[in-house]
């Protein structure tokens, strides 16, 4: 059993999804990617998980097909050609929305179509579909898309229960609780965000002293995220 | 129904595009260490909003609105805006390059900006006519860049006292900082309607 164990733990997938749900967790690595979606839309579990999986099925599909076609994009307009890619699919997901969820549709409202501007999955096809087989990208993209979504459950979570009282529409604070309101509004967002940011860093560097390996891939994700915008 | 000048001071105060809507972070967090950076970036951003919230309005209203193809408005948008940052860069290089060196560095950045596509979608959503849609661009873009500023201020001043707790540097001090200047601007809600 063990040895079927570290069989697995060895090799590359779970090196992947490892690195993509936790220690290069797209928001709350040293450079945050994705935040715009991540505040605004975080203020009810139920709208926080439909962006997750909104943009988790975008960063696949898209790391798919752009993994698939990468040795035919010319150099130069690689940025235009992901742009199309993501686009197509976050038409089809507001589309879905609208079509089979129609108040998750409302509440979320533009920030679907601003799935496409979410530096996330530009990111991830740029730095890594770009330049590894089908079946790898498939697997980073989903495991960014989980961790992305693993921290705007935790993020809504919170802020449901301070702004409303409910998780989920269920009601969980006892009888005298007074909603703090703003923490359904922007400053709330902030705010929550710096806390779930703060503590994750600091789990993150106590890893970092002991695992030298971690480190590593801190400073990897600081480089290919600032790689990652600034080349056209 | 609204006026113009509601409109301009509607999106710099109330409806602030960055403290309200919360759109345009990735580049508030990374490029706001000094004044000067955050400026520059601020009036590249005027300048991308304004041109491409011009150009899209009669793509949309002109091209797609009466072929009924609206379903790929969002499409045509990311690529227009693509295009026209592209054309900016190309013709400020050829024709003013000491402004080019100035901010040319960001113009790549701004294209993923959520803010652009961002102004051009509340441009549909809301079906401004072009003046409307001129004003709105504007003080949106504007009300980013005193956004920004105002952050960048503040991190200066916050440098220089240092002592900022290791997990919040960078992004987390940002966020704090963004959070108490939102609380300050909620205060100017209901003085203009939009």
């Amino acid at each position: 059993m063990s040895r079927t164990l570290f069989r697995l733990i060895y090799t590359k997938p779970y090196a992947l999804a490892r690195e993509g749900i936790w220690r290069s967790n797209p928001i709350l690595t040293a450079a945050p990617l994705g935040v715009c979606s991540a505040l605004a839309v975080t203020n009810r579990v139920s709208n926080g998980i439909a962006m997750g999986l909104a943009v988790t099925f975008v960063v696949m599909a898209a790391s798919m097909i752009t993994s698939a076609i990468r040795n035919f994009i010319p150099q130069r307009i690689r940025m235009v050609t992901y742009m199309i890619i993501i686009s197509t699919f976050v038409i089809g997901v507001d589309l879905f929305f609208r079509g089979f969820f129609p108040d998750v549709s409302k509440a979320l409202g533009p920030y679907v179509a601003l799935i496409i501007t979410n530096c996330i999955i530009m990111g991830r096809s740029e730095a890594f579909a770009s330049r590894n087989r089908v079946s790898f990208s498939t697997l980073d993209a989903l495991s960014h898309g989980l961790g992305y979504t693993f921290t705007l459950l935790v993020l809504s979570a919170f802020r449901e229960v301070l702004a409303f009282g409910t998780l989920l529409n269920v009601r969980v604070v006892w009888a005298g609780w007074t909603n703090w309101v703003v923490m359904s509004m922007a400053p709330g967002g902030f705010f929550f965000l710096a806390i779930i940011v703060w503590v994750a860093r600091s789990l993150q560097r106590e890893v970092e002293v002991a695992d030298p390996q971690m480190a590593g891939a801190i400073a990897t994700a600081t480089t290919i995220a600032a790689a990652a915008p600034g080349a056209v | 129904m609204t006026s113009s000048l509601s409109i301009f001071f509607a999106t710099i105060l109330t409806h602030n595009i960055a403290l309200t809507y919360i759109l345009g972070m990735c580049p508030t967090i990374g490029l706001s260490k000094n004044t000067k950076t955050a400026m520059g970036m601020g009036i590249s951003v005027v300048f991308v909003i304004t041109l491409t919230s011009l150009v899209n309005w009669p793509i949309y209203n002109l091209i797609l609105v009466p072929t009924g193809s609206k379903v790929l408005s969002l499409l045509v948008f990311i690529v227009t805006i693509a295009a026209t940052v592209q054309l900016l860069e190309m013709l400020l290089e050829k024709f003013a390059p000491a402004l080019h060196s100035a901010f040319g560095i960001f113009l790549p950045l701004i294209t993923v900006n959520c803010t652009v596509l961002a102004v051009s979608l509340f441009m549909v959503l809301r079906d401004y006519n072009l003046f409307h849609t001129l004003v709105f661009a504007l003080g949106s873009s504007i009300g980013w860049l005193l956004a920004i500023t105002l952050v960048a201020g503040i991190r200066e001043k916050l440098d220089l006292i240092g002592d900022i707790p290791k997990g919040l540097d960078g992004a987390g001090i940002v966020m704090v900082i963004l959070g108490i200047l939102a609380l300050g601007f909620m205060g100017f809600s209901g003085m203009v309607d939009l």
